[in-house]
């Protein structure tokens, strides 16, 4: 069976430009280079990264709010990158949602919940009012904002910060998607708020069937969500595999320091320093070799000479390293 | 004598809607040289106790009672003249958003030699010094001080900002949330070197964060707030290991781990209260599994359950983490 | 899917007048805590009270060959116009033997008709300039920022004076021309610097997603968001309008029968107003008028600033 979701070879250049003398020169942002994934039906997959990795980019090229520079995306065998109007988006709009990482901004002050949550349903020509008030009663329910009747009505200041996030959730779901983006939904929310946001989105995959692209720079809540893990290195796909592959037997340089440098909440725990050099730089017309290789603590001489690595399949997972395997 | 000594300290903010109850009847000591975790959700009044200890409170905040003893001085007392001294020189504070308290327009180094010599009364050659010596014990190259904010990183900008709060050589060091902003690589470093700094000036750190797995290796004490109270305090050890109070365990078992076996996460039903109209008796009591008739009427007593080990709630846990 | 309502709810109109009630009341508070804003209105609604009694002083106890702000003259006082204040004259009569106060509360009318039809169009215009050049940028951003470059520049009472010769300048033209001109120069600056604050905001994102066009997305979420701060340039619009017809009927430059400016103008062409203070009543109720007015907006605009900017709110 073909993936839900195929992603090859997806680019994203973004042009910043600089004036070098009276030349003008175009240089370029390699915010997403060359990444290919595929996500399953019912799968959870996950995005990890640092700021600047292009993980967001990833996802807002996924959902069409951004254009990739080159490559394909492929929805349920159908290849939706040169979508840009008429009733094929309109269908792709209906089957591809995201859910934004700040419920404070994500949501129109001057919307109510009705409003917001409706809106979708109005733009996929669902006129009938009685029906729009009658299912997003229904994806309130779902989404644990009960009885809705006391939420329906409400702006979102009048809201605490978990509950926008369910009210944004339910706005991404209630056109029943069959794919929906996931930026960081829980970063901004307090600690005893997530656990309750994270099991509801892990709900909502049973009951509605959805599949997510779950971006996140907290290892810790990908490891809690994702059925399975792809790395990302300035723009780089470094790592991939089932999740509780990549974490406990990390392969690559970069991927083994972002998990050596996540805080350990034991007090009795002395967690070494993790093995990597430098500051990040971004990703303006990068050289070919391997983009860790400036702060590589391992690299070698086929590491500076040789281009990127592609992703080789080792053991259960895919990496992008000449040297795993060898050590 | 402890170096900090903070005893009932109550404060409030007037709204147009009432007051506020930021911060109640907070009691804690930091000795000298020690590292000191505090632990708390966003609005638990843990940023509001820490500009109550410079006095950089807004102006609508009104301190209703209690006492912040620095050395023995009672700094709610203190003339604002003489408080200015205590700011830098005493107790400094690392902001939570460093990041942008860096002014664009100076060069780093010279903000920095600023402060010192508006605070030490010492010539610009000896500042420079001293700034090029700070920079090296943050981690950051000495030629960096002459080069403009915009021209760091962010992990920089923050290096430089706790360079800034160790100009002085202040007695004690307020972290509030430093970094929160960051990634985890920078992170590590940053705390790596403030955990080093600390060691070899032997200042006193008040680390302030909602993470609980950084305040587990940063602090040597603990205390946890919730909703204006301080609701569990002790050795950051035996909380973590004998977690006494239903709010400190539940935002334990509310991390997902990278370490150990997957576990469920146990999310807090409900949400933090309004802090307008604190709810009667413990202010824990809506979101409590264990809250009986007692909690909902009256505020429990803060009181040891074992040595050094404080927590305030009318049934304390024993042993119930592992 | 069975499309039945498992709640039942108030019908949704009954539930968005509550609801805009509510949000009016809580606007309504703060717009009278900022103490400047009420007294605008105050001043406004005295305003809106002479233009209302004049019609009828005209009907009761005005003679209108005597009072008519046009074509009136009180033949008691031949020769001796322009009179001073008396008992019949609380202002007194013009050089050509009119009254004053009839001639003021007359004006007030067509003072309002044209603050009010001006602001509304430039700020119809400004918003929806504003709000498409934010959301679309490039190219049509580009033209309408030339235009208002151009528009800023433009020296507005020459133009009028050409203009003038080539057609018939009434009140209604007037409004028109003034509002059409001024919707297209710095407010839509303003304006869409306020959309551009909206259009990165991720909601505009997630209603893209949802598959709003770009007209839904303008007409729902961004005009709404900047409508407030447009409210606000439609007082201060009124100000600049008025001040400007003034100053254009001073000069004599407007097909206008009666208003503010053209009393003053006739003041002016019959030469009194060299010697300063002697006929006061000449020039100081229209004088006085015209500043309270545009003041009156002024204050109203500073009054609804605390609730378009939150940060002028006190806590």
């Amino acid at each position: 069976m073909s993936p839900l979701v195929a992603v090859d070879s997806l680019t994203k250049l973004f042009p910043v430009k600089r004036r070098v003398f009276a030349l003008r020169v175009r240089h370029y942002v390699h915010a997403v280079d060359g990444v290919s994934f595929a996500v399953e039906e019912g799968e959870i997959f996950g995005l990890v990264g640092e700021s600047g990795c292009g993980k967001t980019t990833t996802g807002k090229l996924l959902v069409k709010l951004l254009e990739p520079t080159s490559g394909r995306i492929v929805l349920e065998g159908q290849d939706i990158t040169r979508l840009r109007r008429g009733p094929a988006l309109r269908a792709f709009r209906r089957k591809v949602q995201m859910i934004f990482q700040d419920p404070y901004e994500s949501l129109n002050p001057r919307f109510t919940v009705f409003d917001t949550i409706a809106e979708p349903l109005w733009i996929h020509g669902v006129r009938s009012l009685a029906e729009r008030e009658a299912r997003v009663a229904e994806i309130l329910a779902q989404v644990g904002l009960t009885p809705p009747e006391t939420f329906m009505f409400r702006y979102p200041h009048e809201l605490s910060g978990g509950q926008r996030q369910r009210v944004a959730i339910a706005r991404a779901m209630v056109v029943h998607p069959k794919f929906v983006v996931a930026d960081e939904p829980t970063s901004m929310l307090d600690v005893s708020i997530r656990a309750g946001i994270m099991d509801l989105l892990l709900g909502l995959r049973q009951e509605l069937g959805v599949s997510y692209l779950y971006i996140t720079h907290d290892l810790a809540v990908a490891r809690y969500m994702c059925d399975r893990l792809a790395v990302m290195y300035l723009g780089k796909i470094v790592e991939v595999g089932p999740t509780e592959e990549v974490l406990q037997n990390p392969l690559h340089p970069y991927t083994q320091a972002l998990i050596a440098a996540v805080p350990v909440p034991d007090p009795t725990y002395t967690r070494a320093p993790p093995e990597i050099k430098g500051d990040v730089v971004a990703a303006v017309n990068p050289p070919p070799q391997c983009r860790f290789l400036p702060r590589c603590p391992r690299a070698q001489d086929l590491c500076r000479t040789a281009p990127h690595p592609p992703l080789v399949e080792h053991r259960d997972h895919g990496v992008a390293c000449y040297l795993a395997g060898h050590g | 004598m402890p170096l900090l000594d903070v005893r009932e300290l109550t404060l409030h903010y007037a709204t147009k809607m009432g007051d506020v109850h930021a911060v109640d009847g907070v009691t804690f000591a930091i000795e000298p040289g020690e590292a000191l975790g505090l632990v708390g959700e966003s609005g638990c009044g843990k940023t509001s106790l820490a500009l109550a200890l410079l006095r950089l409170l807004p102006d609508n905040a009104k301190v209703l009672g209690g006492q912040i003893l620095f050395e023995g001085v009672d700094l709610l007392r203190l003339p604002e003249n003489e408080m200015r001294r205590v700011r830098w020189r005493g107790i400094s504070m690392i902001f939570q958003a460093a990041m942008n308290s860096l002014n664009p327009v100076y060069r780093v180094g010279d903000q920095i030699i600023e402060a010192m010599q508006t605070h030490l009364n010492i010539s610009y050659a000896e500042a420079r010094r001293r700034v090029a010596h700070l920079f090296d014990l943050v981690g950051l190259a000495p030629e960096l001080m002459d080069r403009y904010p915009h021209e760091y990183s962010g992990g920089m900008k923050q290096r430089a900002v706790i360079a800034m709060a160790l100009a002085c050589d202040p007695k004690l060091v307020i972290a509030d949330e430093p970094t929160t902003a960051l990634d985890v690589i920078v992170q590590d470093r940053i705390l790596r070197r403030i955990e080093e700094v600390r060691r070899q000036l032997n200042m006193a750190l008040l680390y302030i964060s909602h993470d609980i797995a950084v305040i587990a290796e940063v602090s040597r004490r603990l205390g946890v707030m919730y909703a204006g109270n301080l609701v569990e305090f002790g050795d950051t050890v035996a909380i973590f290991q004998r977690p006494a109070h239903p709010y400190t365990l539940a935002l334990m078992s509310a991390f997902p781990s990278l370490k150990g076996e997957k576990r469920r996460l146990r999310g807090l039903p409900g949400e933090p209260p309004d802090l307008l109209r604190p709810p009667p008796g413990c202010r824990f009591h809506p979101r409590c599994a264990l809250a009986t008739e007692v909690c909902r009427t009256q505020a429990p007593p803060y009181a040891e359950v074992e040595p050094g080990h404080c927590v305030a709630c009318w049934h304390p846990q024993h042993r119930r983490c592992a | 899917m069975a499309v039945e309502s498992r709640v039942r709810l108030e019908p949704l109109w009954r539930v968005r007048a509550r609801l805009f009630l509510r949000s009016f009341r809580r606007n309504w508070a703060l717009f009278w805590e900022s103490r400047i804003g009420p007294l605008g209105l105050g001043i406004i609604l005295l305003f809106v009270l002479m233009m209302v009694a004049h019609p009828i002083l005209m009907a009761t106890v005005w003679d209108p060959r005597v009072y008519d702000p046009i074509v009136g003259f009180d033949p008691d006082l031949v020769g001796k116009h322009p009179a001073p204040p008396s008992p019949a004259h609380p202002l007194g009569t013009d050089p050509i033997g009119r009254d004053v106060l009839s001639q003021l509360m007359w004006s007030t009318r067509s003072e309002f008709a044209l603050g009010v039809t001006a602001a509304l169009i430039t700020v119809t215009i400004g918003t929806l300039i504003g709000a498409v050049c934010a959301y679309f940028g490039g190219i049509v951003d580009a033209i309408f920022m030339r235009i208002a470059d151009l528009v800023m520049l433009f020296p507005f009472i020459a133009l009028l004076m050409v203009l003038r010769s080539v057609i018939h300048l009434d009140l209604v033209r007037l409004a028109l021309v003034m509002g059409v001109f001024s919707g297209f120069g710095g407010i839509t600056l303003t304006l869409k610097a306020q959309a551009l604050t909206v259009k990165v905001k991720p909601y505009i994102e997630a209603a893209k997603v949802a598959g709003g066009s770009a007209f839904h997305i303008i007409r729902r979420h961004i005009i709404p968001n900047i409508l407030p701060l447009s409210f606000l340039y439609m007082m201060f619009s009124v100000t600049g309008a008025v001040f400007t017809e003034a100053v254009l009927s001073y000069f004599g430059l407007l097909d206008i029968r009666m208003s503010w400016g053209i009393m003053i103008h006739t003041a002016e062409s019959a030469g009194y107003l060299g010697a300063f203070g002697q006929y006061w009543w000449l020039w100081a109720p229209p004088g006085v008028a015209i500043t309270l007015l545009c003041f009156a907006f002024y204050l109203v605009g500073r009054g609804l600033e605390t609730l378009v900017n939150p940060r002028l709110r006190k806590r």
